[in-house]
């Protein structure tokens, strides 16, 4: 990978990355790469992925409201807020 | 030269459950920003999501009233893309293994004839939330509340081939989706939006066009209006000569315009992968029959029923039967008043202009299907002729009686029509004895012109009457005293 | 009473030796004096531990006492704790106080836990030697030159300079029982699904287990006994009674066949470990169980296909991070993508962010079933290894490292060498296993583990196996060399 591969990575996961710290992170990303890579040489031919260790199925949850309000306690933690919404920068659609 | 126009639509369909699909908030409408977003829904750390059982059994019925294959392992999957109104960062959606398989839809076309649209496939996902662009000192502000509530999105194959097919489909779904209660089809509400994939080809030609998606169009009105001018603007860009460009558009139904989404211009990828937090949802066969055998009447069906079991006329049967509310307002009337016919006439005519020219829904009629029975009744029984039924109608819209009682009415209004013979054969012999020179024209006609000089005396009688004479008695009296009076000459 | 166990504690409480306030008093007086030494803490809640204490001792009077009354625990930081801060060791959440608690912290306080503080960890619980750490790095009580392992470092420390008498902890590749190694301490990672995961800051969200940190194999079934629950919160979690676990300690070992994976002693495994385990496992002969070699050949497959699963869940598990609801923000957005990209890349650290990259190329287009599915299906022939495996045997044992604690910076600069590290204790995670670590001697003053794989959902077994070694053994008494009347009394400033 170069470093135009990880600003374009980058981008996709919305992480800034300086000039400064390009080429390490690139040498990084390319050292783990070269790790998981050894997973091509094996044959796996037929073999069922496992995305979970859990294979069975999912419980479903009775259809209730069970949350109240608590939308003050919630909103605590935000950098911004007014009239209850979470303020950001203009959204262009 | 000649162009075609192949359309397919996404519909987003908001599920009528309580609560949302992965958490325990509520799904009302119109609630104060973000007081119905909880710790799940805005993604706090460390929340994880249960999927709500409602939610399975809603798409369920969808796809058992398309005919279509229903998912008995289904797996959701994480679509992944940053937008302020997407907490998680990711949506929750279904792709490979969708809830609902292909399905199919009829519609009629305005020659009558019929036409199936396939759908491809319909899958349970998230709803995501608002972004709100009043000013907040150049900021927008973000209203979490519809983040969570769940949705069927509806995949169309490309059958339409014009924005009357494509409306027609859309209204087909409105309706089904209502029909079996599992959306509340609020359009002004975002209760149904609709994507819109539209391209141009030239007649003959094999190959699709390059689309455009024009997304989130909320109205009937709208869709149309939207794949009229997308389609306009296709055809002149391929007539100059121009390229179409693939791209996402938003029309404006105010302005009456449409333009390119400028926030979905890097083609995204979405790195979908199930997700890790929900295992695969297992239905089995004795969940997806105890459905199907709850599964409420369809429009297609009903259309049917009210065919034969009220002799309404195809078309009759197909307004009626189109909205569940409807049907339900008519076939409550009918249950009282035993005239189908007359109760469809006053639904599809009088009580439909009303409720349009006020933009309100049966539901919220201020007359109810007991009062518009009752009022048929008055007419069948000769109480109120229809005129003055209109009268009796207009009183009850504007609930100027408290009780609302279609003959309390009737009584304040006193507009009983007279209906006893003795007190109108009076009236009839007044008017004969009245009226020498028109008896003897009358006396003198041949008979087959006789019939049209009748209505000057009806008419004589009814002004004697102001207007409450029984039309029909009067016919029948006049009638017969003028037969006796020319047999016996 | 810092050098008693959560059994002898619980014993004093009830007997009335000290009360939980006097207990907790202590504890909280040696954190304040000794942990500058080790930096295990992030947060100290000196007033809700004081109040914990207050009602245990109440309801220790009245005789409705919990399990866990009145004994002074602490929580890895990424255990959400209503009221108090938890940062998961990172500038993003530095301010984040979360208005709910995990399952397991509610567990804990209803069985009457005092909380003590928060521990640090590495960031996101990315790591293997608490070095990533917004915080700083906290060092080993028994090398202070050396990392306590991680990424529950903080709790495995915190236990160890008896700081707290356990510790709660999260294992998602060894993070629970690498650091016990490392501590000289006892570390369960339940089977996936035994403890809930609600309000545990996810990392890999297919891995992530919560389980406890303590001195003995009893502590950890008294702290299971809490910990474990079917929780309807969390999907994932498994709708099972839980045993109590301390009913089954003393079963007799006669009979219990161990399985030897040939190829956990291999090329790389230090000679002096090798000797350790081997060591135990005469020991265990003795105890009347067999030994059995088995064989797990994909072991070697399992740090390439973690490091593609784990970050790829990872990278959207941590795509909520966004400076929106709360956590980091940057200063003057220009816009909205702005604001994504400065307040990650100010928000999160170089470790974080690597495997955040590394997880968004494994799942992108084209790349999918190279990595990602690729990786799904390695996890799959791992786990028939261990299924294969556990057909003619009842536990596996091996080494938890290869190596035991190495020195604080040693592996900063080569993540890669730092990853091989948990060679041994990944498999289990992605099989879903459950696994213990428990302390089998000493490599100079540096703790050797031992570790005992069991099959899914036998942590009972496993629990009974390591507390028959404990009572045949001593290395579980032994004491990190934390001596606090040679150290100036210094009250923090806090």
């Amino acid at each position: 990978m170069k470093h135009d591969d990880i600003n374009k990575l980058a981008h996709l996961a919305r992480i800034n990355i300086s000039k400064d710290t390009i080429e390490d992170v690139t040498q990084s990303i390319n050292n783990i790469l070269t790790l998981v890579d050894q997973l091509q040489q094996v044959d796996t031919k037929g073999v069922l992925p496992m995305s979970h260790p859990l294979e069975t199925p999912q419980p479903l949850r009775v259809d209730e409201v069970t949350e109240e309000n608590c939308s003050k306690a919630l909103q605590h933690n935000a950098p911004a807020t007014e009239n209850g919404l979470f303020l950001v920068p203009k959204v262009i659609d | 030269m000649e162009w075609e126009t192949v359309i397919g639509l996404e519909v987003h369909v908001q599920l009528a459950t309580k609560s949302k699909i992965f958490s325990g908030a509520s799904t009302r409408f119109g609630a104060e920003p973000n007081t119905q977003a909880c710790a799940i829904d805005l993604a706090m750390p460390g929340t994880l999501p249960v999927a709500n059982e409602k939610a399975f059994r809603y798409a369920v019925m969808f796809g058992l009233a398309t005919h279509a294959e229903i998912g008995q392992r289904s797996v959701f999957e994480r679509k992944n893309y940053f937008y302020p109104d997407l907490p998680k960062g990711y949506q929750t959606t279904q792709l490979d293994e969708p809830i609902v398989g292909p399905g199919s839809v009829e519609i009629v076309l305005d020659d009558g004839t019929t036409k199936s649209i396939r759908i491809h496939h319909a899958h349970l996902e998230e709803d995501a939330g608002k972004s709100l662009h009043e000013d907040f000192h150049g900021m927008s502000g973000i209203d979490l509340n519809r983040a969570g509530t769940p949705l069927i999105e509806i995949v169309s194959e490309p059958d339409m081939s014009n924005a009357q097919e494509a409306v027609a489909y859309a209204k087909k779904l409105h309706s089904i989706v209502t029909s079996l209660g599992i959306c509340d089809g609020e359009m002004s509400q975002g209760s149904m939006r609709f994507d819109v994939n539209i391209s141009v080809r030239m007649k003959g030609e094999e190959a699709l066009g390059t689309r455009t998606e024009t997304k989130n169009l909320n109205s009937f009105k709208f869709m149309e209006e939207a794949i009229a001018l997308e389609v306009e603007r296709q055809i002149d860009i391929l007539e100059a000569g121009g390229v179409i460009t693939q791209e996402t558009r938003l029309y404006n139904g105010d302005t009456k315009t449409a333009r390119s989404m400028r926030s979905k211009e890097d083609a995204n990828d979405y790195r979908y992968f199930p997700c890790p937090d929900l295992l695969p949802v297992i239905l089995d066969d004795d969940y997806i029959d105890s459905i199907r055998a709850q599964l409420p009447e369809l429009p297609d069906a009903r259309q049917q029923r009210f065919i034969s079991e009220y002799q309404l006329s195809e078309y009759d049967a197909a307004i009626l039967s189109d909205n569940t509310q409807t049907a339900i307002f008519f076939e409550q009337a009918v249950v009282i008043c035993q005239d189908a016919k007359l109760t469809a006439n006053w639904i599809m005519g009088e009580l439909s202009a009303r409720l349009n020219a006020e933009e309100k829904n049966i539901t919220d009629s201020p007359i109810s299907p007991e009062q518009l029975a009752n009022l048929i009744e008055r007419i069948k029984d000769n109480t109120i002729s229809s005129k003055m039924a209109k009268e009796v109608f207009n009183a009850l819209w504007q609930r100027e009686d408290k009780y609302g009682s279609v003959d309390a009415i009737i009584k304040a209004k006193g507009l009983k029509q007279v209906s006893d013979s003795s007190a109108l054969e009076a009236m009839v012999d007044e008017v004969i004895a009245n009226n020498e020179a028109q008896i003897n024209n009358y006396r003198n006609a041949t008979p087959d012109k006789r019939p049209k000089m009748l209505g000057y005396f009806v008419g004589q009688i009814m002004k004697a009457s102001k207007g409450q004479a029984n039309p029909k008695i009067i016919n029948e009296i006049l009638l017969k005293k003028l037969n006796q009076l020319i047999n016996n000459t | 009473m810092h050098h008693q166990t959560i059994a002898e504690l619980v014993t004093g409480l009830r007997n009335k030796a000290f009360s939980s306030t006097e207990l907790t008093q202590h504890y909280l007086a040696r954190i304040l004096t000794l942990d500058s030494q080790f930096n295990s803490y992030i947060t100290i809640s000196e007033e809700q531990a004081l109040a914990d204490a207050k009602k245990a001792d109440e309801r220790l009077a009245k005789g409705n006492a919990g399990d866990l009354c009145g004994i002074p625990i602490a929580h890895k930081d990424l255990f959400c704790t209503k009221g108090i801060r938890t940062s998961c060791a990172s500038k993003m959440l530095d301010n984040f106080i979360p208005p709910y608690s995990a399952t397991i912290v509610e567990n804990c306080a209803n069985a009457g836990a005092v909380t003590l503080g928060k521990t640090n960890m590495d960031e996101f619980a990315m790591g293997s030697s608490n070095e990533s750490s917004f915080y700083g790095p906290t060092k080993n009580p028994w090398n202070t030159d050396c990392v306590p392992g991680g990424s529950s470092g903080g709790s495995a420390a915190a236990v160890a300079a008896q700081l707290a008498v356990a510790a709660t902890g999260s294992d998602t590749g060894g993070s629970i029982r690498q650091p016990a190694s490392f501590c000289g301490l006892t570390g369960l990672k339940p089977s996936y699904g035994r403890v809930s995961r609600w309000g545990m800051v996810a990392y890999a969200s297919s891995l992530d287990q919560a389980g406890p940190i303590t001195h003995t194999a009893e502590d950890a079934a008294i702290m299971m006994n809490t910990m474990a629950s079917f929780d309807s919160k969390d999907s994932t979690s498994v709708n099972k009674s839980v045993p109590d676990y301390t009913k089954t300690l003393n079963d007799s070992l006669n009979g219990l066949r161990i399985g030897i994976p040939d190829e956990y002693f291999q090329e790389g495994l230090d000679q002096e470990v090798a000797t350790l385990i081997q060591a135990a496992l005469a020991e265990y002969k003795k105890l009347g169980a067999t030994l059995h070699s088995v064989s797990l050949p994909h072991t070697h497959l399992a740090v390439p296909a973690y490091y593609v699963i784990a970050p790829a869940e990872a990278s959207t598990n941590l795509s909520r991070f966004d400076g929106v609801r709360y956590g980091h923000r940057c200063d003057n957005p220009r816009d909205v993508i702005d604001l994504y990209k400065r307040s990650r890349e100010q928000g999160f650290g170089e470790e974080v962010k690597h495997r955040i990259l590394i997880g968004t190329y494994a799942l992108s287009v084209g790349y999918y079933d190279a990595y990602y599915r690729k990786a799904q299906q390695v996890r799959r022939l791992i786990k028939q290894d261990f299924i294969e495996a556990f057909k003619s045997v009842d536990v596996i044992a091996g080494p938890v490292t290869p190596t035991p604690a190495f020195s604080l910076g040693a592996k900063t600069k080569d993540p890669v060498s730092m990853y091989l590290e948990d060679i041994y204790t990944l498999p289990t995670n992605l099989a879903g296993l459950c696994g213990i670590s428990i302390p089998c001697g000493m490599s100079g003053n540096k703790p050797v583990g031992l570790q005992l794989t069991g099959h899914y959902f036998d942590e009972a077994r496993l629990l009974n196996v390591a507390h028959q070694f404990q009572q045949h053994t001593d290395h579980h008494t032994k004491t990190a060399p934390v001596n606090s009347l040679t150290k100036p009394l210094i009250l923090s400033n806090t």
